[in-house]
């Protein structure tokens, strides 16, 4: 130990200096390790002296290593993005392919992009705790037991050229143990899904928690996310410019049982987790909750109708 | 540093002769959770002994100034730093594997082989001895892990670390999965067979009755009363 000190230190005479610390501690520790063992004095100090300890190992741990670990978190949320639109091959050099990815910010009540704000630093999740830049959820509408949604929200726009290729969506919403985070990608007619995955949830491992199951994250792929009702004064109707947009029903959701893809409607239903009825219904909700106009509805209604 | 004969006792005993998971049964909570899959019971092994080997040294270190009315709390002060530290190591280098074990590093602990070997081990021994004991039961432990996982992983999805071993079915091969081997009773099995074994082979092992089943009155004869 004392050989790498030297070595690594450039201040000369450090090992005079760490001798001169170290008698002093152990000219102060002295007199409580003479004590006997069992006196009040000598567990209050061992006591004191074990946490000092133990605090400075791990707060010193827990600091050094930060920037090591957010990298690693911001590269898993990108390779999780990729994921959901199915960018996402083994080996395949994340920041490369996240160069497609164009990041915007979304005001959800105007459903238009938001300027001014920078995109890439923005947290969606965090904000929804400010309450500046979120907006509480009267009781009523908060089908997703958020209680919060943050007022801008961080879209991801996967292009091809000019062209739009995929949206990806963050969502949240509660299961049965945990507030589920996840993504939603969608095609570019803003109603087909490309891809769903909740990457941060704590759902009960081998039931709720095979919302992380590749088999069934597949499942969601190519299923529609809208019921166009076509009526031309619905509540959920939009009218911009004296035109009228339809936001549509929200209709995808997961069902109990087998989903037959011949029936009618199956192209809105995906198969229920067994086993995990309160896990899958908060999952549908949150469907109901982000698709709807609360969430994205308005800015997914607005992409559908400049596509025409 | 030379390892004596005693040393050499001390790191190789607990790997058959006095195996924490097998002989003590201690640690079995995370051994059924962590071994679907060899890498995660490669890792947490690998966690396990570092955590044991030097929480015990540390102990150890200290074990003559350590008053005996806060004598396991001081034990769990210095064993819950260094987990905490593994965790904070492995969220930072091995980040994947950290998510798939999640809770179980943290559970590190309350894993009854680390504080038995405190207690019944760094607080009797020099520091040196004592970490070469924290290694041999971790050492161990990892034993028993890695035989585990290699047979669930194996037989029950066919790869090992996660590379294709047997073909499967589904893909077009001949192996169809046994489903069992993915759940966590079929670690118990698993251990229970070990267990069994290593028993057979070494019968000192077996413990003796608490009390003899007394023959029943006539049974000897064959006769009805």
């Amino acid at each position: 130990m004392p050989d790498s000190m030297e070595k690594s230190s450039v201040e000369p005479g450090f090992k005079e200096k760490l001798a001169g610390y170290t008698a002093g501690v152990q000219a102060y520790a002295a007199p409580y390790l003479a004590l006997p063992n069992d006196s009040f004095k000598k567990t209050v100090a061992v006591a004191l002296a074990l946490c000092l300890v133990g605090a400075i190992v791990v707060s010193g741990s827990a600091v050094i290593l930060r920037p090591l670990q957010e990298w690693n978190k911001s590269k898993d949320e990108k390779v999780n993005i990729l994921e959901v639109a199915d960018l996402y091959q083994p080996g395949v050099d994340v920041e490369t392919v996240f160069k497609n990815i164009e990041v915007r910010l979304v005001d959800l009540a105007t459903g238009d992009y938001a300027e001014g704000m920078d995109a890439k630093s923005y947290d969606q999740w965090k904000a929804a705790k400010d309450p500046l830049l979120s907006e509480a959820i009267p009781a009523n509408k908060d089908i997703a037991s958020i209680k919060r949604k943050p007022k801008v929200a961080k879209v991801y726009l996967v292009k091809e050229g000019d062209q739009l290729k995929t949206l990806i969506l963050p969502v949240n919403g509660y299961g049965l143990w945990s507030t589920m985070f996840g993504f939603i990608a969608l095609e570019a007619d803003a109603e087909t899904v490309v891809g769903m995955n909740l990457y941060d949830q704590a759902e009960t491992p081998g039931l709720g928690g095979e919302v992380v199951n590749p088999k069934w994250k597949a499942l969601w792929k190519g299923k529609k996310v809208y019921n166009f009702t076509g009526k031309e004064f619905h509540e959920n109707n939009l009218s911009e410019k004296g035109q009228t947009i339809e936001i549509g029903e929200v209709a995808l959701g997961l069902v109990k049982g087998f989903v037959d893809p011949g029936k009618a409607g199956s192209e809105y239903q995906v198969d229920a987790l067994a086993g995990a009825t309160l896990t899958s219904r908060g999952v549908s909700n949150l469907v109901q909750y982000w698709m709807g106009k609360e969430g994205y509805g308005i800015y997914l209604a607005k992409i559908r109708n400049r596509r025409g | 540093m030379e390892l004596t004969q005693e040393n050499k006792k001390v790191l190789v005993e607990p790997l058959v002769e006095n195996n924490p998971i097998t002989l003590q049964v201690l640690g079995i909570c995370s051994a059924l959770a962590v071994t679907s899959q060899l890498s995660t019971a490669l890792i947490m092994s690998l966690a396990l002994t570092t955590v044991t080997a030097f929480s015990s040294a540390g102990i150890a270190f200290i074990r003559n100034h350590v008053p005996s009315s806060i004598r396991i709390i001081a034990q769990m002060v210095i064993i819950a730093s260094l987990v905490i530290v593994v965790d904070q190591l492995l969220k930072a280098f091995a980040y994947d594997v950290s998510k798939q074990l999640s809770v179980f590093v943290g559970l590190i602990i309350t894993n009854c082989i680390v504080m038995g070997r405190a207690e019944a081990y760094a607080m009797k021994n020099p520091p040196w001895e004592s970490f070469l004991d924290g290694i041999g039961n971790g050492l161990g432990y990892s034993l028993i892990l890695i035989g585990v996982a290699v047979i669930r992983e194996l037989l029950g999805s066919g790869k090992l670390l996660g590379m294709e071993i047997l073909p499967l079915v589904k893909d077009g091969g001949w192996y169809v999965p046994n489903g069992l081997l993915l759940l966590p009773p079929s670690a118990f099995f698993l251990i229970g067979l070990i267990i069994w074994a290593i028993r057979t082979w070494k019968p000192k092992q077996v413990e003796k009755s608490d009390f003899e089943i007394q023959p029943a009155h006539g049974a000897v004869h064959g006769e009805a009363h």
